[in-house]
């Protein structure tokens, strides 16, 4: 049987794709960054899952505004790296896992969750960043990734609740999947930050603490904050954390924290990272 | 016909790209979508004003998109993520942007963030409280 061991909360700011990219990690504004995530590279390497499921969200780059998919779940066998506007990062190409993708998605849509079938789609720095902060830079991805792409984009993101309830129809269509596979999922993006307006630049370490210590001990509650908080509080772009309440909700009532890394800032992004086991 | 007023809309120095919005600045992003590729950033910075026409967006889009209004841009339907393409083919950064819209010199807005970012209960929780 397949099962989902643990989940894995961190941002996705392109701005830290563009440092391991272009070797600056060692540049002082960074060192903080990298040394928080080097015990993450070590668990995952321990860790070694078959799978991640990774709920990211595409910045104008896979979807324009045509259509907007407000939960996408990838389908292919590989998915390309997306031309930002500066060439596409430096990464390996996205090995998908299609087998396990369609029975997601059979799965997620008769348990009442309408899923979009994407079938091809370039992946952008939502996904990729946060595999560079977990793998490094290896020639190929050691993981094969289902792409769960959901808007934040464009007002409203579907609220914290969808997102959690999400979660746990993942955890079923996941655990239904007949072969021993050991699962991740990924939530990204966050924490508070806001890159537009006048405003641009809000930081709420306040709101980030309580919602990294709720994600272990009561994440009903963060279920319910409604999306106004987010975006009065912690940022009209804090929205993307609705994304970490679809891996909370993936991995069951009880969980054990075993990393947290938070750290202000990256470019204009408050960082925040969790590593949850389930337990 | 029209709704009341979005709660968000008493947010200060922010706008919430919501559906209205989108439905505005579709012709406007897409034009930023199109700077994706590297032939059209070419043949934008060739003649901004000719390849503006390709799309059918307002003169006052077109406007804020020559004069890099960057605030204009967003209350005009424009969202971030897509605005920022036109500032990665003027060959800057997003934190270049953001600082245009604070109105503040990069390097300011770079140690604004450094120093912990800008906090909320500075006046930017509420247009309604801040008149208070």
């Amino acid at each position: 049987m397949a099962k989902i061991i643990a989940g894995i909360g961190t941002s996705h700011t392109p701005a830290i794709g563009a440092a391991v990219d272009n070797g600056r990690t060692a540049e002082p504004y960074w060192v903080p960054l990298f040394k928080g995530y080097e015990p993450s590279k070590k668990w995952m390497a321990e860790t070694a899952p078959d799978v991640a499921i990774v709920v990211y969200n595409d910045h104008v780059n896979a979807f324009d505004f045509k259509i907007i998919p407000t939960f996408g779940l990838g389908c292919a066998a590989e998915f390309p790296i997306a031309d930002e506007g500066w060439g596409p990062r430096p990464v390996p190409v996205v090995q998908g896992y299609p087998e396990l993708a369609a029975h997601m998605v059979q799965s997620l849509v008769l348990d009442e969750f309408d899923m979009t079938i994407v079938n091809e789609m370039q992946l952008d720095h939502g996904l990729t960043v946060p595999l560079t902060l977990l793998y490094g830079q290896p020639k190929a991805w050691p993981v094969r990734v289902i792409p769960l792409s959901v808007n934040v984009v464009q007002y409203p993101a579907p609220t914290g609740h969808r997102c959690y309830a999400l979660g746990k129809a993942i955890k079923k269509a996941v655990e239904s999947w007949d072969e021993d596979l050991n699962v991740v999922i990924f939530g990204t993006g966050g924490m508070s930050h806001q890159i537009q307006g006048p405003r641009a630049g809000l930081i709420n370490k306040k709101f980030d603490t309580a919602f990294l210590d709720g994600l272990a001990r009561d994440p009903e509650r963060l279920a319910s904050i409604p999306p106004l908080e987010y975006l009065r509080d912690a940022g009209a772009e804090a929205i993307e954390l609705v994304m970490w309440l679809i891996m909370r909700g993936a991995l069951g009532p009880r969980v054990r924290e075993v990393h947290r890394f938070y750290h202000v800032p990256a470019s204009s992004t408050a960082v925040g990272h969790i590593i949850l086991e389930a337990a | 016909m029209s709704q009341k007023p979005e709660e968000y809309e008493d947010i200060p120095g922010t706008w919430v790209f919501d559906a209205q919005r989108a439905r505005q600045g579709y012709h406007l992003n897409a034009f930023f979508y199109s700077l994706m590729k590297a032939e059209n950033r070419a043949e934008f910075l060739a003649d901004e004003r000719k390849y503006l026409q390709k799309f059918p967006m307002t003169e006052a889009q077109r406007e804020a998109v020559l004069k890099r209004a960057w605030n204009k841009l967003l209350e005009l339907g424009g969202v971030s993520y897509a605005i920022v393409k036109l500032a990665f083919t003027d060959k800057k950064s997003y934190q270049y942007m953001a600082s245009q819209m604070v109105g503040i010199t990069e390097k300011e807005y770079v140690q604004m963030m450094q120093a912990g970012g800008r906090s909320v209960d500075d006046g930017w929780r509420s247009k309604s409280e801040r008149q208070k």
